[in-house]
C-alpha cells in the first residue's frame, strides 16, 4: 500500500470568513423565489400545484397523476382474466427478498378445485411492509407474473401487525391484470 | 532406433507396470491415469474429478445404458497390420485411435491404452441433443415441481442444453399427479424414463411394482394395476428419482429445496443406525433422507424411520419441567425441578430406588446414568428391551438404536437383565423410588398403569406426554434425536455420531445437561469452575477414560462415517446382498 499524503486546501482571506458563502446561498434562494413569483420555476407545470409551483400541498394534492410508468410502489399478488390466482407459492420471491420482507406458507389446491391442475397455491403470503424496501425483486423473479408493484405508496399502519399485508390484501391492492401469459390453459 | 519393446527391454512400459498391480492406463481429457481392470469409465471419470453427466446411472444398481446423457469419446490404440510392430511414444503410450461415434460410458469398462474425452464438439453435440430430446415433453412445472433446486434435468438443462426450445408440435400429455402409493405421488409428463425407480424397486426393495407401458414418446411408468407402490423402501424411489416425477407426499409441498440446511445425523430407530441427513429450515425438521454409507445403509433408509420425526415439534411434546402438585402438574423451572428430585431421591434408602433408563439414549447419557446410580448407591438400573421383526433388508430385529453402546459404557453383557426384577420390585412395593429416562415404561417396559401408581415417587425425563409422564412426580422435558449431540454404537460395533439439526423445543434441555444438575444436585458438587462439564465434550473426555474400546475418541474423530469400535457378528441383509452382486460385476457398489 503506497501512502498518500493530503494537504488542506489553502483558504485565502474571504474564504475564511464564510459571510461571503452566506450571501451567495442568499442570492440564489432570491432567484428562485422571484422565478417562482413568475411561475417559471423547474417542473411548475408537472407539479400543477400551489400557487408558487414549487412544494406539492399533499395531502389536499397527491403524487398519484404524477407517477412515471416505472415507479416503485407496494408490492401485490395479481389474479388473472379468468380469475385465477396467479401465485403457485414456488418461493422464489421469498428467496430473492433482500430485506426478507416475504414469508409464504405453500398449500396443495384440492382436486375438487377448477384450477386442481396448478396443484399448488399459497396457504398464506405476508409481506411485511416495515421490511420491504421496494426494490422490485420479487417482480423480477417471478416465472408465473404473479407479483407486481404496483403504484401504492401510502402504507401506513397504527401497529406492526397493520403493517403486514396478508393474501387478501395483496389481492385486493394488486387487483386483475390482463393480457399476461395464460401458461396453465387447456392445452396445460 | 525405433523405440519397440525389445529396444527398451530394461525400461518397463507403463502397461506393464500396471498389469502387474491388476490396473489399467486410461488417458481422460488428456491426462494419464491408473485404474483397476474392470472399471466403469464413467467411475474412472468421477473419480479423478472429470465431470460426466448422467441420469440412469446409479453405482449401487444395474446399468441399462438408457438415458445416454454420459456419451464420451472414446479411443484405443489402432490394431496393427500383420507383421506391424506397435509404436510407442516417448512415455511408453501407444497413439490412440479417436472413434468417430461416442460411446455411453456407464456401461463400458476401461482397457489399457484407452482414451477417454469429455469435452470437445462432438461430446457437447451429444448432450446438447440429448437434453433436446428430454426436453420435448418435459412441462413446465418448476415453480410447482418439489425437485426444483435438486432437479438433474434443471441443472444439466443449465450445464449442457440449448437454452430455447425448437419444438413446435403439441407435448404429448401423459396422467399427472397419480396415487401410486400411501407416500409417493406420481408425475409422468415430468418422467425421462431413466428406469432407476424401477430397478431399485426390483433388485434393493425385492417388490418390482413399477414398470414402463405404452412406446416411444409415450411411454409411461405405472404401477402393476393390481399393487401399489407401498414397500417399506418406497420413498428411496423418490430420492433417486433425477426428476421430479416421484415425489414424497411427505414432504409434498412443504417447503423449497434451497431453504433447506443440512446436517448429517443418525437414525435411532434400529439397531442399524443408518446414516442420515436431516433437512431443516429455522427450527423446523421438513424431512429426512438416507447418507451414503456403504458398511451401514449402502445409499437408503426405510420409510417407517424416515417419516418418524413429526412427534419432535407435534402436540405431545413436552416443554417445561413439570411438578406435581395436589395431582396437577405445574410448570417449574428448571433449577426448582431439578432440586426438587435430589432432595426426594435423598429421602429414599439406595435398594429403595431404581432407575429405567433406555438404549435410544446415547454413549454420553448413559454414562452420566452409570455415574448417577453410583452416586445414588444403588445397583438397580437397566435398560429397556425393544424387539421387533428383521425385516431382511435394513431394518434390525433390534429396534434400540444403542444397545451395543449401552453394554460397552456399563460393561455389562445384558443391560436389560435387570429390568424384570425392577418390574417385580416396583409391584411388590420395595422399591419405591423410580427414576425413568426417555422411556414410557407402558409401552415395551411391560409395566400397567396401576403398576406406575405403587411407588411413592417417580421423576422421569421425557419427551412426549403419556402414561410415564402423567404418573410422574416430575417430568423433565428432554431432546429429541435431531437435537441433540452424541454417539452410538450400532449393532456391527460401529460407532457413529449424532449431530444437532435444531434446538431442542421450548425450554426442553439436552438429556445430558439434565443428567449433569441432577448428579451435581445429588452430590452437592459446583455447578462451576473448571471441573464441571460445561461441553458434552468433557463428558466425552470422562467416559472415553473408563470405557477402553473407545480409547481415542472424541466427537469430531468419530467422523461423519463412523469408527468401527467392536467386533460383532451381526450382518446387514442389505449390504450381503450388494457385496455380492458388486462381486459378481452386476453393480459398481
Amino acid at each position: 500500500m503506497s501512502t498518500i499524503k493530503l494537504t488542506r486546501p489553502k483558504l485565502d482571506a474571504g474564504e475564511k470568513i464564510y459571510f461571503g458563502g452566506i450571501v451567495k446561498g442568499f442570492i440564489l434562494t432570491m432567484k428562485h423565489a422571484v422565478k417562482s413569483l413568475r411561475g417559471k420555476s423547474y417542473g411548475a407545470e408537472g407539479l400543477a400545484s400551489s400557487g408558487l409551483g414549487v412544494t406539492m400541498q399533499f395531502p389536499e394534492q397527491r403524487w398519484d397523476d404524477h407517477m412515471p410508468e416505472y415507479y416503485r410502489g407496494a408490492p401485490t399478488l395479481v389474479t388473472d382474466e379468468q380469475g385465477r390466482e396467479r401465485c403457485v407459492s414456488c418461493q422464489l420471491c421469498e428467496f430473492i427478498c433482500p430485506p426478507k420482507a416475504i414469508k409464504i406458507t405453500p398449500s396443495e389446491i384440492p382436486s375438487d378445485d377448477k384450477w386442481a391442475k396448478v396443484e399448488k397455491r399459497p396457504l398464506e403470503f405476508d409481506i411485511d411492509m416495515i421490511r420491504c424496501i421496494y426494490c422490485g425483486m420479487c417482480e423480477e423473479v417471478c416465472p408465473e407474473q404473479a407479483i407486481y408493484l404496483r403504484k401504492d405508496y401510502l402504507i401506513t399502519g397504527t401497529s406492526r401487525k397493520d403493517m403486514v399485508h396478508d393474501k387478501k390484501k395483496l389481492y385486493e391492492i394488486g387487483g386483475t391484470r390482463v393480457g399476461l401469459v395464460n401458461k396453465w390453459n387447456e392445452l396445460k | 532406433m525405433s523405440d519397440t519393446p525389445s529396444a527398451t527391454a530394461e525400461a518397463k512400459l507403463p502397461k506393464d507396470i500396471a498389469a502387474e498391480k491388476g490396473m489399467v492406463n486410461v488417458q481422460i481429457d488428456g491426462n494419464w491415469h491408473q485404474f483397476p481392470k474392470g472399471t466403469r469409465m464413467i467411475e474412472a471419470c468421477r473419480s479423478v474429478k472429470v465431470d460426466v453427466p448422467y441420469y440412469c446411472y446409479h453405482p449401487k444398481l444395474t446399468v441399462p445404458g438408457n438415458c445416454r446423457m454420459c456419451l464420451v469419446q472414446m479411443g484405443m490404440p489402432p490394431r496393427p497390420a500383420p507383421g506391424q510392430d506397435p509404436s510407442y511414444d516417448e512415455n511408453g503410450y501407444q497413439p490412440i485411435g479417436w472413434m468417430p461415434r461416442p460411446a455411453i460410458s456407464c456401461a463400458n469398462t476401461v482397457a489399457e491404452n484407452m482414451g477417454i474425452r469429455t469435452t470437445g464438439e462432438l461430446v457437447e453435440k451429444c448432450r446438447e441433443g440429448v437434453m433436446e430430446f428430454l426436453l420435448i415433453n418435459h412441462p413446465l412445472d418448476c415453480p410447482i415441481c418439489d425437485q426444483a433446486g435438486e432437479c438433474r434435468l434443471q441443472e444439466q438443462s443449465v450445464g449442457y442444453g440449448r437454452g430455447v426450445s425448437r419444438f413446435v408440435d403439441m407435448k404429448v400429455k401423459k396422467p399427472k399427479n397419480v396415487d401410486i402409493g400411501p407416500r409417493i405421488r406420481l408425475d409422468d409428463e415430468r418422467c425421462i424414463m431413466c428406469s432407476r425407480c424401477i430397478r431399485f424397486m426390483d433388485e434393493v426393495a425385492g417388490d418390482p411394482v413399477l414398470g414402463f407401458t405404452q412406446r416411444g414418446t409415450h411411454t409411461t411408468l405405472t404401477v402393476h394395476p393390481d399393487r401399489q407402490l407401498d414397500s417399506n423402501y418406497s420413498l428411496n424411489t423418490a430420492d433417486i428419482c433425477p426428476v421430479g416425477a416421484l415425489t414424497s407426499n411427505d414432504f409434498r409441498f412443504q417447503m423449497r429445496v434451497w431453504f433447506l440446511k443440512e446436517t448429517p445425523s443418525i437414525d435411532v430407530n434400529c439397531g442399524t443406525g443408518t446414516n442420515i441427513i436431516i433437512h431443516t429450515r429455522g427450527n423446523t425438521i421438513h424431512r429426512i433422507t438416507p447418507r451414503q454409507n456403504d458398511d451401514v445403509n449402502s445409499a437408503w433408509m426405510p420409510d417407517s424411520h424416515r417419516l418418524n420425526f413429526h412427534y419432535i415439534d407435534g402436540d405431545t411434546r413436552l416443554t417445561a419441567p413439570l411438578i406435581k402438585d395436589g395431582g396437577k402438574h405445574l410448570p417449574a423451572s428448571w433449577p426448582e425441578a431439578i432440586s426438587a428430585t435430589a432432595q426426594k431421591l435423598k429421602q429414599f434408602d439406595p435398594s429403595e430406588i431404581a432407575i429405567i433408563a433406555s438404549a435410544r439414549m446415547t454413549n454420553e447419557e448413559l454414562f452420566l446414568v452409570r455415574t448417577l446410580a453410583g452416586e445414588l448407591k444403588t445397583g438397580q438400573f437397566a435398560t429397556v428391551p425393544r424387539e421387533g421383526e428383521n425385516d431382511g433388508i435394513l431394518i434390525a430385529a433390534d429396534r434400540n438404536p444403542n444397545s451395543t453402546g449401552a453394554k460397552l459404557v456399563w460393561a455389562s453383557s445384558d443391560t436389560s437383565g435387570p429390568l424384570f426384577a425392577i418390574r417385580e420390585g416396583v409391584r411388590s412395593g420395595s422399591i419405591k423410588a423410580l427414576l425413568v429416562l426417555g422411556e414410557d415404561l407402558t409401552a415395551e417396559a411391560g409395566f400397567k398403569t396401576e403398576d406406575l401408581a405403587k411407588p411413592e415417587f417417580i421423576a422421569s425425563i421425557q419427551l412426549l406426554a403419556g402414561a410415564t409422564a402423567e404418573a410422574s412426580d416430575i417430568v423433565l422435558p428432554g431432546a429429541a434425536f435431531a437435537e441433540k449431540r452424541g454417539s452410538m454404537v450400532n449393532l456391527s460395533g460401529r460407532l457413529q455420531r449424532l449431530n444437532r439439526a435444531v434446538e431442542p423445543q421450548g425450554e426442553a434441555h439436552d438429556d445430558w445437561e439434565i443428567l449433569r444438575d441432577l448428579i451435581c444436585a445429588i452430590t452437592g458438587q459446583p455447578t462451576s469452575g473448571p471441573d464441571f462439564p460445561f461441553m458434552i465434550e468433557d463428558v466425552v473426555k470422562a467416559m472415553v477414560a473408563s470405557v477402553k474400546e473407545f480409547e481415542g475418541i472424541t466427537l469430531s474423530k468419530i467422523g461423519d462415517l463412523g469408527k468401527v469400535v467392536t467386533e460383532t457378528d451381526y450382518t446387514v441383509p442389505l449390504l450381503e446382498n450388494e457385496r455380492a452382486r458388486a462381486a459378481a460385476g452386476i453393480i459398481n457398489g
